[in-house]
């Protein structure tokens, strides 16, 4: 249950961590598209060099990226497989219906070593924010949609409240497991179907639990005066700094140079 | 012939890992059938660990439990039935509880057994009964049971799986004082009515001194006193070190003996200590 890694601060003093979280996540979203747009095996090698320099400098042990990867895997290998199998062009291998094409084999590396950088990625972005930094620099960056009319600051508090609760709740799951299985639950075998009606009895207390914090939650807000985003300060300002500008420059330079990548080595698809 | 010994009991939480830690290290005792035994300990010291390895909750990373001198783990797919004959009652088994009804909910352990609706029935009265929970209560929804009436319910799901031994995790957490005094009679009568063994994780000096044989002192990890209730107790000093005491009327006692009062170390009850002084007083014939 505890190694569920995506998504899960690991607190360290590197480069990455120091940035500021808005610059952290604008980057994260240029360069998932930068992923999808190195057309070409140098861009592409290019691309994931540059993912990997990113792991590399945020001091996460690699062991951690591994894991969030072992979760992810399953899906990269049957997205690779249907790539592989319904590429178009002529075949090099037949057997029945599947057949296999370099158009195919081509796909199959391309979807892979995509979704391994998003999820490097994304997970260098987790590890070294945390999640209230996560969700203040999602709230300021969100900021002009209040302009419609959209609740900035309650879903930012939201997300805050709900990352804040995923480990406790993990937590939570663990002990009602063990207590139900101390009166002789049976959550390990049987078919499909028993397994799902062993979870009732943790299912139920797990929410009556959950409700529970809920309202407890809403209550002690209350008490300290909570009401909403309208007028409320901040107690850690986010300030850029030369570090950030630095990190947006070599951003820029990197997609100028998958660009040029792509333009110049446009054959070696 | 001991009914429950560990030797060499050892458990690391996320083993290989930067968090690595051991919670429980080397431990080695015997229990004999029909103790009552009180584990104590600072926060942290193990306890929770240790009885969630007594009933095959958790694997030891080394070392082994014997129930009836055979390896718990021995056969790793019949551990369930284990778990049956070494009844845990968690801290808060309040937020435990699931079904519909309390009857129901008492029910799960003896359904999980697998016996027949007759015993179920006849074994979830005979809990109810013995937490002294009112058969009215036992239709109602356990979620609208007072704190207490909850934390009764969930221990009579434990002592309707009729375990050879039960083991209580701070049973008396949480409750008010009166509360803690009833429930704590109620599993000694069950205890005494019964003639099983039960083992009692508490914080509290007094309710270990006052219904238990024996008592295990934790520390660190280790194991660091299993004796007596009225040798462990003598030794108030040494439990201070751990961040432990003695019981208060114990200490009171302990005070007495100092002044130079000719009366026994180790006294665990009240009953007691006022027995031993009047008798001294008589002799003395100031009574
Ligand atoms: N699931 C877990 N993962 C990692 N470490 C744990 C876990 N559960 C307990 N520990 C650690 O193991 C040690 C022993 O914990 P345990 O719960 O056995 O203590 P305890 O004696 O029952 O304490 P208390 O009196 O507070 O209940 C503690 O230092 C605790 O931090
Ligand atoms: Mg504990």
């Amino acid at each position: 249950m505890r190694d569920i890694t995506l998504g899960q601060y690991f607190p360290a003093d590197s480069v990455i961590h120091r940035l500021d979280p808005r610059v952290k996540i604008l980057s994260l979203i240029a360069f998932i598209a930068l992923v999808f747009c190195s057309f070409n095996y140098v861009s592409l090698a290019f691309t994931a060099l540059f993912v990997l320099t990113i792991v590399l400098l945020s001091r996460v042990p690699l062991k951690m990226y591994l894991k969030s990867l072992k979760v992810i895997i399953i899906i990269v290998v049957i997205t690779s497989l249907l790539n592989l199998f319904y590429g178009t062009g002529e075949p090099i291998w037949q057997w029945g219906i599947i057949k296999v094409t370099w158009a195919g084999i081509h796909n199959a590396i391309f979807v892979c070593v995509r979704v391994i950088c998003l999820i490097l990625l994304s997970s260098a972005l987790t590890f070294t924010t945390s999640p209230t930094d996560l969700t203040d620099a999602l709230e300021r960056l969100m900021k002009p949609l209040t302009v419609f009319h959209i609740k900035v600051h309650e879903i930012a508090m939201m997300m805050t409240i709900a990352l804040r609760f995923v480990p406790t709740l993990l937590e939570e799951t663990d002990k009602i497991m063990a207590a139900q299985k101390a009166r002789g639950a049976d959550m390990e075998s049987g078919n499909l179907a028993n397994r799902i009606r062993a979870l009732t009895p943790v299912l139920i207390p797990l929410f009556v639990s959950a409700f529970r914090r809920a309202y407890e939650l809403a209550v002690a807000m209350e008490c300290r005066c909570y009401q909403g985003g309208e007028g409320r300060t901040r107690m850690k300002q986010l300030h850029l700094g030369k570090r950030d500008a630095v990190c947006i420059v070599v951003g820029l330079l990197v997609i100028a140079a998958v660009v040029l990548l792509d333009i110049f080595f446009a054959a070696y698809v | 012939m001991s009914i429950l010994s560990v030797k060499d009991l050892t458990y690391v939480y996320s083993q290989g890992t930067p968090f690595e830690h051991t919670a429980v290290d080397k431990l080695s005792f015997e229990i004999e059938r029909g103790d009552f035994i009180g584990i104590i300990g600072h926060t942290g010291s193990g306890k929770s660990t240790l009885v969630q390895m007594l009933n095959g909750l958790i694997k030891p990373t080394s070392g082994a439990v014997y129930l009836d001198n055979i390896n718990i783990w021995d056969k790793p797919k019949e551990i369930r039935k284990i778990r049956f004959k070494v009844g845990l009652v968690f801290q808060y088994p309040e937020y435990q509880l699931f079904e519909e009804t309390v009857e129901k909910d008492i029910a799960f352990g003896p359904t999980n057994i697998g016996l027949n609706e007759k015993e179920i029935k006849e074994r979830v009265l005979q809990a109810a009964k013995f937490v002294d929970l009112n058969p009215e209560l036992l239709v109602k929804s356990p979620f609208d049971l007072s704190g207490g009436e909850k934390r009764r319910a969930a221990i009579a799901g434990v002592i309707a799986m009729d375990p050879d031994i039960l083991i209580l995790d701070e049973p008396c957490a949480g409750l008010d004082p009166l509360g803690r005094d009833i429930l704590l009679s109620q599993i000694y009568s069950y205890h005494k009515e019964r003639g099983n063994t039960v083992l009692l994780v508490s914080h509290s000096m007094e309710d270990v001194g006052t219904v238990c044989d024996k008592v295990m002192v934790m520390n660190r990890s280790r194991l660091e006193m299993f004796d007596t209730a009225q040798r462990v107790f003598s030794q108030g000093e040494r439990l201070q070190k751990l961040g432990l005491r003695i019981p208060q009327i114990t200490s009171v006692i302990d005070e007495l003996i100092d002044a130079g009062f000719p009366l026994k170390r180790g006294t665990l009850t009240v009953e007691q200590a006022v027995e031993d002084i009047t008798e001294y007083l008589k002799r003395e014939g100031r009574l």
